[in-house]
């Protein structure tokens, strides 16, 4: 069942191939390519993650390559998730890289954890650690977009037209899409807050410790929701919004990944080497 | 057989005052397929007349008389001394022609390369000539085939994207920051051709209102009852950037019409959505520091003539792709055209024939396992005298030299009834 990996990883770089010889060619049928070589990879996946939770008995995030997996899995999920709702063709030339990238490194992961935490088994958890991920894939996602966006703006801005001008769909509908993704990971983000702290007060007694990655997510979530307000107060659209967006994404990163290796606390579990 | 023979000029061979003497009206047009029609030289005539070219297409079996026939028309129709075209003529034959007409119909001859409306022009030229029915076969088949060409050369290439024109140019902009034209509004400041065109594109993509705004008021209600807008006076300009999406700006002014302390004190009362300005004057209207505001885009004309160059750059490219699909077709023009000969024709024809009866033999005779070898001589003798008995009155007649005017299209049908062009 190894192979399964490998496999996942095998359909995401042929997938990656294919959107950037769109990006390229702009021929349609390579875009399409693209979104079936990612959904079997996805599939696939799926069935890599699966198998992780049967076989332990518990949910898959136990050390650093478990969680890369499913944060994987999440950016791919929500990829396609958007892409059907949205049609933005070229969002696949940021999103199939990326988790390739993430498999890879995941991969070469040491991938059997030292200790199966039981404290991995409420529902609470599975919840919160779900409902974390899609948001923070959404982020990932609207980072993309945000980059996308800057991008095509510079063209337009700059008058020379000239690689991606017309590989580029219209502001609006990247602006458009960026929003949905941050608004989708606000919200997923605010559930994922309320049960964790739930989980927390089950497990610890209290719905707030001062653990460094919740002191980070209080600030994340602090920043998304500003964001979020000042887009529909003053109207912080466009440009400020796509920069913002990529500013708020080193945040997450730096949230999801700095504090674990920087600092200590009971989220580092997760991140295990 | 009749050959093809392509008499014209257009606007690489003529100038616009030799064009404009020698265009041909409808009513023109009409008359003069009659006269063709009736001249014993020329059997089927098509006759393309367009501001910036005039193509006579002519099957006939003496090429020269055809020739001089049709320059004489000219000259007497249009009461101009040969001597004063006739170098700006150019005369194709054959497969030349054919190549010619291939080129024109999918807008490789045009001045502007991949501009759409000269295939509607063909057509209609067409269309005439089948209603006074001087097209025939072999002219009926060279323009269907040309309209299949102009088609795959549109469809295959790019020859026809993006944009050449200052209001296409743009069109394709805006669409780049807007999407969509739904509901976005315009604000046309002057007046000019140029700017009126672009404000028509944007009402046929379906933009939302149009302000209008002039110096004096009532010129700007005179244009804005033509979009069925709204004037507004030309001191409202600033107040109006509030509520408008697009600014084209067109007038004679020599300051800035709109300048950027005025955007950027809008810019937080439209909540940030993005403002477009298209500026069409010389000199220019819209200060160009604007375009460095935020979600603020300023193209002045020579930014347009950029998109436009580039686009004309990618066109020429496109063209060469065009070209390769015409060189094709001729080839497979010319197929059609010699198996239209008589000979060819027969062969085909007996060829056929021949393939049924053997197939039919064998058939039966597998089924007849009894018979003798003489039985079964006398039923393949049989079958082949059969044969060249059906054939031999049709072959007599299609050799015959009688119907020369027709000839074409007998054997056109026959090819046709007997599905010879497979």
């Amino acid at each position: 069942m190894e192979i399964l990996i490998g496999i996942t990883i095998f359909f995401y770089m042929l997938s990656t191939a294919g959107y950037v010889a769109y990006l390229f060619l702009q021929k349609d049928y390579l875009e399409k390519v693209g979104v079936h070589l990612i959904s079997a990879g996805f599939l696939c996946h799926t069935a890599w993650i699966g198998y992780g939770f049967v076989q332990s008995g518990n949910f898959p995030v136990n050390n650093l390559h478990q969680t890369l997996s499913m944060a994987g899995w999440t950016i791919t999920g929500v990829f396609l998730i958007f892409h059907f709702r949205f049609h933005l063709k070229i969002l696949g030339v940021f999103a199939a890289p990326l988790v390739t990238l993430v498999m890879v490194i995941a991969a070469r992961l040491p991938s059997a954890p030292d200790q199966a935490d039981n404290i991995l088994n409420s529902i609470w958890l599975v919840a919160h650690v779900i409902t974390i991920f899609i948001g923070e894939a959404s982020f990932a996602l609207a980072c993309g977009v945000g980059f996308l966006y800057l991008v095509q703006e510079h063209t337009i801005k700059s008058k020379t037209h000239g690689f991606f001008f017309k590989r580029l769909p219209s502001l609006e509908l990247l602006d458009t899409t960026g929003y949905a993704c941050i608004v989708t990971g606000f919200t997923m983000l605010t559930l994922g807050l309320i049960t964790g702290f739930i989980y927390a007060k089950s497990v610890w007694g209290r719905f707030w410790s001062w653990d460094p990655k919740e002191v980070w997510s209080g600030i994340t979530w602090l920043l998304y929701a500003a964001l979020l307000h000042q887009r529909l107060t003053v109207g912080w659209r466009g440009r400020r919004a796509a920069i913002m967006a990529i500013i708020g994404f080193a945040v997450i990163l730096f949230t999801f990944f700095g504090v674990n290796f920087l600092l200590q606390g009971h989220h580092g579990g997760f991140t295990k080497l | 057989m009749l050959e093809i023979v392509l008499l014209g000029l257009n606007h690489k061979t003529a100038p616009v005052a030799l064009r404009e003497c020698l265009a041909f009206s409808p009513d023109e047009t009409s008359a003069v397929l009659k006269a063709f029609q009736e001249s014993p030289v020329i059997s089927e005539t098509v006759l393309v007349s367009t501001c910036n070219r005039v193509e006579i297409l002519m099957a006939t079996e003496d090429k020269p008389n055809a020739v001089r026939t049709a320059k004489m028309f000219l000259s007497e129709f249009k009461k101009l001394p040969a001597s004063e075209f006739e170098k700006s003529l150019y005369v194709h034959k054959g497969d030349d022609a054919v190549r010619h007409m291939f080129r024109v119909a999918s807008s490789l001859d045009s001045m502007v390369v991949g501009e759409p409306q000269i295939l509607g022009q063909i057509k209609e030229a067409y269309k005439m000539a089948t209603l006074k029915k001087t097209s025939g076969v072999i002219l009926n088949k060279l323009l269907h085939r040309t309209f299949f060409v102009a088609k795959r050369v549109r469809s295959e290439t790019g020859i026809g994207d993006h944009a050449v024109s200052i209001s296409y140019a743009a069109i394709e902009l805006g669409r780049k920051i807007f999407g969509a034209f739904e509901g976005k509004k315009v604000l046309l400041i002057g007046a000019g051709e140029m700017a009126e065109l672009a404000v028509d594109h944007l009402i046929r993509n379906k933009v939302g209102d149009i302000l209008v705004a002039n110096r004096t008021f009532e010129n700007g209600v005179k244009l804005a009852k033509r979009f069925k807008g709204n004037a507004i006076r030309f001191e409202e300009i600033a107040d109006s950037l509030e509520r408008v999406d697009i600014v084209i700006s067109s007038t004679g002014s020599t300051d800035y019409v709109v300048t950027r302390k005025q955007v950027k004190g809008i810019i937080r009362r439209r909540r940030n959505r993005p403002i477009f300005f298209i500026d069409i004057a010389v000199p220019r209207d819209i200060d160009p520091e604007i375009n460095r505001l935020t979600n603020s885009y300023v193209y002045d004309i020579d930014d347009l003539k950029g998109v436009i160059d580039e686009s004309i750059e990618n066109r020429n490219k496109e063209a060469i792709k065009g070209e390769r699909i015409v060189d094709e077709a001729v080839i497979g023009f010319r197929q059609w055209y010699d198996n239209l000969d008589v000979v060819p024709t027969i062969v085909a024809l007996r060829n056929k024939m021949d393939a049924i009866a053997q197939a039919e033999i064998k058939k039966t005779l597998l089924a007849l396992k009894h018979l003798s070898d003489d039985d079964r001589q006398a039923i393949t003798r049989m079958t082949n005298a059969m044969i060249n008995k059906i054939l031999h009155d049709p072959a007599l007649l299609l050799k015959s030299n009688g119907y020369h005017q027709n000839k074409s299209f007998y054997l056109d049908i026959t090819r046709k009834l007997f599905k010879l062009d497979e």
